[in-house]
């Protein structure tokens, strides 16, 4: 089952939990599944039906453009990272 | 020098294409453009580092013979107040304008207020002193930790605090503040065994780059706009340009000029909508070029910052916990250069326990910019002091700590990303059995050694690339990334290496927006990487058509035809490329390949480390580099030659962060040394010849494991001279850049403690 990673900054929604097992073979799978047992995290991380502006979303390390489309595997990893704007890079 | 691995154009060292054109003067570069009834731009700045716009008043400049055209900020299109899509990024509209053109307030010394459009430069600049502008002046605030007091100067009004997602309601400079976690650090500091923490200041930093902004905008009739400008990316200068302006992308022609150099600091526009305007305005193209103060005072360095961190090790000299505090002077307006220096703090090293918290400060400074490995260099001076002073209290050498607590595949960073296959540890040996390491340290009293490491994740995004086969065997390449290190080259060589083509077969050629598919910046150490990649796959494509022609000259199915190494074959049959290319017009006409890519995974990070050896002046405080040698993973160097290129430009830049550079500010908020002869870069006169390793651990997430290596090569120099003058004289500064002044008075500082020990 893949894990999310919940920034510490977001821990107060899943009682302190660090690292999550859910559901889901895609980002938006991942979020949805997030938000049924925490509820909030889905407005937290998303605006209508894209990911913040400000949060990046990265499964099994690489930052994903698809957005919530973006595939995630049985054994994968999702973060929710800061993103990196204006081109920092 | 690297092996060839068995390819043949790869690892070679062929003239670069542009090269002829750039040494005999006749590229042409943004400065360079004519058209007819050409008007000449000019900026009006503020004064102020930060104050209230209560009115401007152009009537008298507007009136002076020559003028064509006068703009205020207030004639820029207003769109709302709502976050765009450029493409890489995300930006807030009102900033994106306002820092071309300020409205309501100039929030630093330089901000422009008021343009104008003139028949000659000399009357532009004249028509700048007629133009009437009431300010109320408000106080400053320079330093990141002044800027997060209470009741310090407030730079927006609206601004409030973000932490992930979540608008704290909180009043204040610091726009962002966000934290990574990895494990219990509490319980792995109580547990070890040896405990370090230490604070660092760096200032702010420009790029450096010898061309200056430039633009030249032509708003036709039909409302068709064409750009040409200096720009590390030509798609985003067109995005930026069209939030701007408020026109659709479809209107706007970006072509991206030669380039005198970036590091970062051409993606944002600054000059381009406001000829744009002018031009728009006056109905004649428009050209500004900035001044050398203007390029300091008004475009984007890199944040000034303040960083504390705490590590722990047990008695073994494993480092078993990490605590990062980073502080980023964003410039006037929120920045995101701190989510890069939390990716590359810790990122040298396996630590299991660790946590990163983040603060991005508006201050009153030009709102800072990418500039190579934004945040990296920041962090890896204070990041690596502390891993030495660890290995000191444990009596290890430096190399020693760091080869056993290297990052390697598998390690997770505190941020939670996993490594994949990575070149940490193999820079780190590179270091081990260099002739520079083994050689003895600087003879005398005054000379030292020091070595460190540092890191760039690097990133991947959008290339293009179009391939067109010419009758005589030659290939026009045409991509988007506009050339800075040599890139046509780069990417050259890997189409011609798919191919079985010389380099010097394939002309490559950068194209304006109109002209090529999407192509993202070149930054992010991704062209050779990104771009190389669409050439490559632009080449499996003509290969893939060419064998479809060579099987209907032969009649035979297109299975039966095999391409290697050049040639393709069927039974008896062979044609090189070049045979086949001369008979497209038997078999259907031209031939032309084409891909994009957007890799989302498989970019490889790099990683970079310097020896360094200096002497001291203990009498003056001047710091000479005797010898300096850069390592650096480049996964597989395409063409050595602009590796180590880069390599040392990165090397150079980082020991002028280290030594020398740093804007100076008046009390007001007024930069102080806007000039090269006040803003000391290293020349060719300060510095040894840089030398090289390039190490080679291929990306397996690259058809020929290219590594990025453009910009992990500015982080470690500013640690490893640090630790070098420690070596050399005994004192450590923990502020750059590392100044003669901050040197003799940190050595006084030392004798002074000395002679307190001994009573003296």
């Amino acid at each position: 089952m893949p894990v999310a990673w919940i920034p510490s900054l977001m821990q107060k929604l899943t009682a302190g939990q660090q690292q999550v097992e859910v559901e889901g073979a895609t980002v938006r799978e991942v979020v949805a599944a997030l938000d049924a047992r925490y509820p909030g995290f889905k407005e937290r991380v998303l605006d209508g039906d894209r990911i913040k502006t400000e949060i990046a979303v990265a499964v099994d390390g690489e930052v994903v453009a698809a957005g919530l489309r973006a595939k995630v595997g049985p054994e994968s990893e999702v973060h929710f990272l800061p993103a990196i704007s204006g081109g920092a890079s | 020098m690297p092996a060839n691995n068995g390819y043949k154009v790869i690892g070679t060292r062929p003239i670069r294409h542009d090269g002829v054109d750039k040494v005999t003067g006749r590229a042409i570069y943004g400065a360079d453009t004519q058209l007819a009834g050409l008007l000449y731009g000019q900026v009006l700045r503020s004064p102020h580092a930060h104050a209230r716009i209560k009115s401007i008043d152009t009537s008298k400049a507007a009136a002076l013979p020559g003028v064509k055209a006068v703009l205020t900020g207030t004639d820029l299109p207003d769109a709302g107040d709502q976050m765009v899509d450029l493409g890489e990024g995300p930006a807030r509209l009102k900033y994106l304008r306002d820092n071309v053109l300020a409205t309501d307030k100039a929030l630093y010394s330089g901000h422009p207020v008021a343009a104008v459009a003139a028949t000659s430069v000399h009357i532009a600049e004249e028509a700048l002193d007629l133009i009437e502008v009431e300010y109320e002046e408000l106080e400053a605030v320079l330093d990141v930790r002044e800027a997060m007091q209470e009741g310090a100067p407030q730079l927006h009004d609206d601004m409030t605090t973000q932490e992930f997602g979540e608008d704290t309601g909180r009043k204040s400079n610091l726009a962002t503040h966000f934290e990574h976690r990895l494990g219990d650090a509490d319980k792995a500091f109580a547990e070890a065994d040896v405990v370090v923490e230490r604070e660092f200041q760096t200032a702010t930093v420009h790029q450096g780059y010898i061309e200056p902004h430039n633009a030249t905008a032509s708003w036709n009739a039909d409302g068709q706009l064409t750009v040409w400008t200096s720009t590390q990316g030509s798609f985003t200068a067109r995005a930026q340009v069209g939030a701007v302006l408020d026109m659709p992308i479809s209107r706007i022609k970006v072509v991206p000029q030669e380039i005198g150099g970036g590091f970062g600091g051409k993606i944002p526009v600054y000059l381009e909508p406001v000829a744009a305007l002018l031009s728009k305005a006056s109905g004649q193209p428009v050209k500004m070029i900035m001044t050398r103060p203007a390029v300091f005072e008004s475009t984007g360095p890199t944040p000034g910052s303040y960083v504390k961190i705490k590590m722990g090790a047990d008695k073994s000299g494993k480092i078993v916990a990490a605590d990062a505090y980073i502080a980023f002077e964003s410039g006037a307006y929120p920045g995101g250069l701190v989510g890069a220096a939390a990716m590359c703090v810790f990122s040298c090293y396996d630590i299991p326990d660790g946590r990163i918290d983040c603060y991005d400060v508006v201050v009153n400074k030009p709102r800072s910019f990418a500039y190579r490995a934004p945040g990296s260099t920041q962090v890896a001076f204070a990041t690596e002091h502390v891993v030495d002073l660890l290995a000191a209290e444990l009596g290890m050498e430096p190399l020693e700590i760091r080869l056993k607590n290297t990052a390697t595949t598998g390690t997770r960073r505190i941020d939670g990303v996993v490594y994949p296959k990575m070149g940490c540890k193999e820079v780190l040996e590179a270091i081990r059995d260099s002739e520079h390491y083994q050689s003895p340290a600087p003879a005398g009293p005054n000379g030292g050694r020091g070595i460190s490491v540092g890191y760039w994740f690097n990133v991947g995004l959008k290339s293009s690339c179009t391939a067109s086969v010419n009758a005589d065997g030659t290939v026009s390449l045409v991509e988007g990334s506009t050339d800075i290190g040599g890139t046509r080259t780069s990417v050259a060589m890997q189409f011609a290496e798919t191919l079985g083509l010389r380099a010097e077969d394939v002309k490559p050629q950068v194209a304006d927006t109109d002209s090529i598919g999407h192509t993202d910046v070149t930054g992010g150490s991704r062209v050779t990487y990104a771009t190389g990649w669409a050439a490559y796959k632009a080449a499996l494509d003509v290969r893939d058509q060419l064998c479809e022609r060579a099987a209907q000259l032969w009649e035979v199915e297109v299975s039966q035809v095999e391409f290697d190494d050049g040639v393709f074959r069927s039974g008896d049959n062979e044609l090189t490329f070049k045979g086949l290319a001369g008979r497209l017009e038997e078999t259907g006409g031209p031939v032309i390949g084409r891909a994009t890519v957007d890799p989302d995974s498989g970019v490889g990070g790099s990683f970079a480390a310097n020896i360094a050896d200096v002497e001291v002046d203990p009498e003056t405080g001047k710091v000479d580099v005797l010898r300096f040698t850069v390592i650096q993973d480049a996964g597989r160097a395409i063409h050595p030659a602009y590796v180590e290129g880069q390599m040392q430009g990165g090397s150079v830049q980082g020991i002028g962060w280290a030594l020398n550079e740093e804007y100076f500010y008046s009390g007001d908020g007024h930069l102080d040394n806007s000039s090269f002869l006040d803003y000391r870069i290293p020349t060719s006169l300060d510095l040894p010849m840089i030398e090289t390793i390039i190490v080679e651990v291929p990306n397996p997430g690259h058809p020929y494991g290219v590594r990025g290596v453009g910009e992990a090569n500015i982080a470690p120099p500013p640690a490893a001279i640090a630790a070098a003058i420690e070596d050399a004289v005994g004192v450590r500064p923990r502020e750059l850049p590392m100044k003669p002044d901050r040197i003799v008075a940190a050595l006084q500082a030392h004798e002074e403690r000395a002679a307190q020990a001994t009573g003296g």
